[in-house]
């Protein structure tokens, strides 16, 4: 709270008077308040919506630059397992096909193709030949599985049909993963024998290992069914179930973002393997993928905040600034206007002191002649002049004086009341009392000054002084409006239950139209030389001060009224 | 013979005190309490002095000074003022009006004035009168 009131800044809860406007108390802050956020709005909101902008496309590109590496992996690795297989059948289908191969393949012949197939290819771990009863004829191996039947296994049936098959991964009774191919060769007799090799999976392994991924990314190989054909980092073993269902059947590489279990975005990459049953699958964490966009996003972030928060200091400082300097210029403008209206007062008590002071001149002369008479009678004359005639010049020097005591009294009335205060105000006796002021010049004129008071008009509450400058000034001008024999009007009514109204009407010159509307603004005048142009907009200033009214009507050629409405004391 | 004093104010009191005070003095006065009612004055009778005063309500001072001008001009005005309006005095001067009095005025000051005014017109009709008894001398028949 201290601190808040040493930064506070002056005009916070200033209130000026000016003439003619009713400001509340939050004026200033008003302007300041609309003055920060309109810049504010505008500065800043284009600001941040090109940031987010600017970060969601960069966002795109750089996971367009993601997905475009995925897919060329998949395609790559994909090309090159399916070849691994190709190569490995194309070899057994070039065996079967050789002359003389048939069931009643000898053991040695065997051996010596096993042989030569390890040297030339690699991961063959054994070979069989199988005749077209399911039985193993012949066997190279590690294991003793001549005479074994397949004849019921399925795989034996689809090889019958197809010409060719390989298998799934499986651990078989070996436990340890390995697939199979098989090749069927049609002999001319109507039989048909079938060359078996088994493959090891390290082959795959070492094919995907060789891939070097990132140590959040995973990369492996699955059969139709989900079960994991090659070991991958963070979804299993070898042979066990992946735990996200199966893509779908496409022939082209896909590249998709997902969600994992963990509902993390990840990248999946996956590609069926033609004329296989395996799946190669791809998955990168996206987080580990877009840490240039996360880096990005942070640098962006910091960067829109120190904008914002120097455009914020920049906008609080110049919008303080300037209403300070608003609220400066009101201030001065008040002073001034504060000075106007006294020199108005002062011009006023002039022009009544000027009247006073003739007002006087006249009794005075009279005492004067009065009391002259009544010496010449007492030194002239030998004998005491008669004791009633006399007494007659006494009374009439005591009535000179009283005459006078009025007018001064007045005077001080009107000099009394130049500070600010409340008074309750019967306003037609208010006006005779203004009315006064400027009695004789309406009789030497012979100005004709009517007043019509309706009834039961309430007490006004108001500042005595100020509504004597406020009357003094337009009755004024009426007098100055009107020729010599001319005529003016006042009429008090009850305006509504809070407001009564005075109508001061001439029969003077009028104000023509286009200058109805200027003639409460300051410095207008068509007195020239004579006048301020201050008068009416003064009073039109007090007027508002005493939270009354003050309009004007005219008719070239027929006179003006000026309609002053006051509040009511209630 | 008593010289012969009109006094116009609309102060119909001021006027009245006035009056008798000159009369006091030897002086045969007359009274008007407007413009108008002076100017009726003029027309019938005539006055060696007016002592007028400048404000009046109707027809003012100066003009009735005018009026007053064109139908008696040898007749002396003095102006009678307030502060307030020593100008329209001095205007009032410059039509012709012989002298002016600021009001509240001392008596003697008044006397003077009234005085002077008087012998100035007495010696001006004086001045005629030889103007006319030369041209007479010189030739009788002008007198037809």
């Amino acid at each position: 709270m201290a601190f808040w009131s040493k930064i506070r800044p002056q005009f916070w809860n200033a209130q000026v008077y000016l003439s003619g406007e009713q400001q509340n108390v939050s004026y200033y802050r008003r302007i300041w308040k609309v003055a920060v956020v309109g810049i504010t709005t505008v500065a800043v909101l284009p600001l941040v919506a090109m940031t987010f902008m600017n970060m969601n496309q960069y966002q795109n590109a750089l996971k367009a630059e993601l997905i475009s590496p995925v897919t060329r992996l998949v395609s790559n690795t994909k090309r090159t397992v399916a070849h691994f297989l190709h190569e490995r059948r194309s070899a057994l289908r070039f065996i079967v096909e050789a002359k003389g191969f048939n069931s009643e393949c000898s053991v040695e012949n065997l051996s010596r193709i096993f042989i030569r197939l390890k040297n030339s290819y690699g991961g063959f771990v054994d070979l069989g030949v199988i005749d077209s009863h399911g039985v193993q004829r012949a066997y190279v191996g590690p294991y003793s599985l001549t005479g074994k039947n397949y004849h019921e296994q399925p795989w034996f049936r689809e090889v019958i049909v197809k010409g060719v098959y390989i298998s799934d991964v499986f651990g078989g009774f070996r436990d340890i993963p390995h697939f199979v191919i098989a090749v069927k060769q049609d002999h001319d007799d109507g039989g048909f024998s079938i060359l078996r090799a088994t493959i090891d999976t390290d082959r795959f392994n070492a094919l995907i290992s060789a891939l070097d991924l990132r140590p959040l990314s995973d990369a492996f190989l699955i059969n139709r069914r989900g079960i994991l054909q090659t070991p991958s980092r963070f979804h299993g073993n070898t042979l066990e179930k992946i735990n996200f269902p199966v893509p779908p059947i496409t022939t082209a590489t896909q590249v998709q973002e997902v969600k994992d279990d963990q509902e993390r975005p990840l990248i999946r990459g996956y590609a069926y393997i033609e004329e296989t049953p395996f799946i190669f699958v791809v998955l990168k964490q996206e987080k580990e993928l877009m840490m240039g966009v996360a880096k990005l996003r942070r640098n962006l972030g910091l960067f829109l905040a120190l904008s914002v928060a120097l455009i914020l200091l920049v906008i609080l400082g110049a919008a303080t600034h300037l209403v300070n300097r608003i609220y400066e210029a009101d201030l001065t403008r008040t002073s001034a206007q504060h000075k106007i209206e006294h020199t108005n007062k002062m011009a006023s008590i002039g022009r009544l002191a000027a009247g006073v002071a003739h007002e006087i001149n006249n009794p005075l002369a009279i005492i004067n002649e009065k009391g002259g008479l009544l010496k010449d009678l007492l030194s002239l004359s030998s004998e005491l002049p008669p004791k009633d005639k006399l007494i007659g010049l006494v009374d009439s020097i005591i009535y000179s004086v009283e005459r006078c005591s009025v007018i001064t009294h007045r005077l001080l009335g009107f000099a009394r009341h130049i500070d600010v205060r409340a008074e309750t105000i019967d306003i037609s006796q208010f006006i005779e009392e203004v009315l006064g002021f400027i009695g004789k010049e309406a009789q030497y004129r012979n100005i004709a000054v009517n007043m019509d008071v309706a009834e039961n008009i309430p007490l006004v509450k108001s500042d005595r002084g100020r509504l004597q400058q406020v009357f003094l000034n337009v009755v004024n001008n009426a007098f100055a409006a009107v020729d010599d024999g001319g005529r003016i009007d006042i009429s008090v009514k009850i305006e509504s239950v809070d407001k009564i109204s005075v109508t001061i009407t001439d029969n003077g010159s009028g104000i023509p139209a286009e200058n109805l509307r200027t003639v409460f603004e300051p410095f207008f005048s068509t007195k020239g030389e004579k006048g301020t142009g201050l008068g009416l907009s003064i009073t039109y200033g007090l007027v508002q001060k005493l939270g009354g009214n003050i309009s004007v009507e005219s008719e070239v050629g027929k006179g003006t009224s000026f309609r002053i409405t006051l509040p009511v004391k209630l | 013979m008593k010289p012969r004093i009109l006094i116009v104010d609309d102060e119909k009191e001021f006027v009245e005190t006035l009056a008798q005070r000159l009369t006091l003095r030897e002086y045969d006065v007359t009274t008007a309490f407007s413009g108008k009612e002076a100017i009726e004055t003029v027309r019938g009778y005539n006055f060696d002095v007016i002592i007028l005063d400048v404000l009046m309500p109707g027809m003012d001072g100066v003009e009735t000074l005018g009026e007053i001008k064109k139908l008696k001009p040898l007749t002396e005005v003095i102006m009678l003022t307030g502060n307030a309006t020593v100008e329209t005095a001095v205007e009032g001067m410059k039509l012709g009006a012989s002298d002016y009095l600021m009001k509240p005025c001392e008596t003697e000051d008044l006397v003077s004035k009234v005085q002077k005014a008087y012998e100035r017109k007495a010696e001006h009709e004086e001045r005629i009168r030889a103007v006319k008894v030369a041209d007479i001398m010189s030739s009788p028949r002008s007198v037809l």
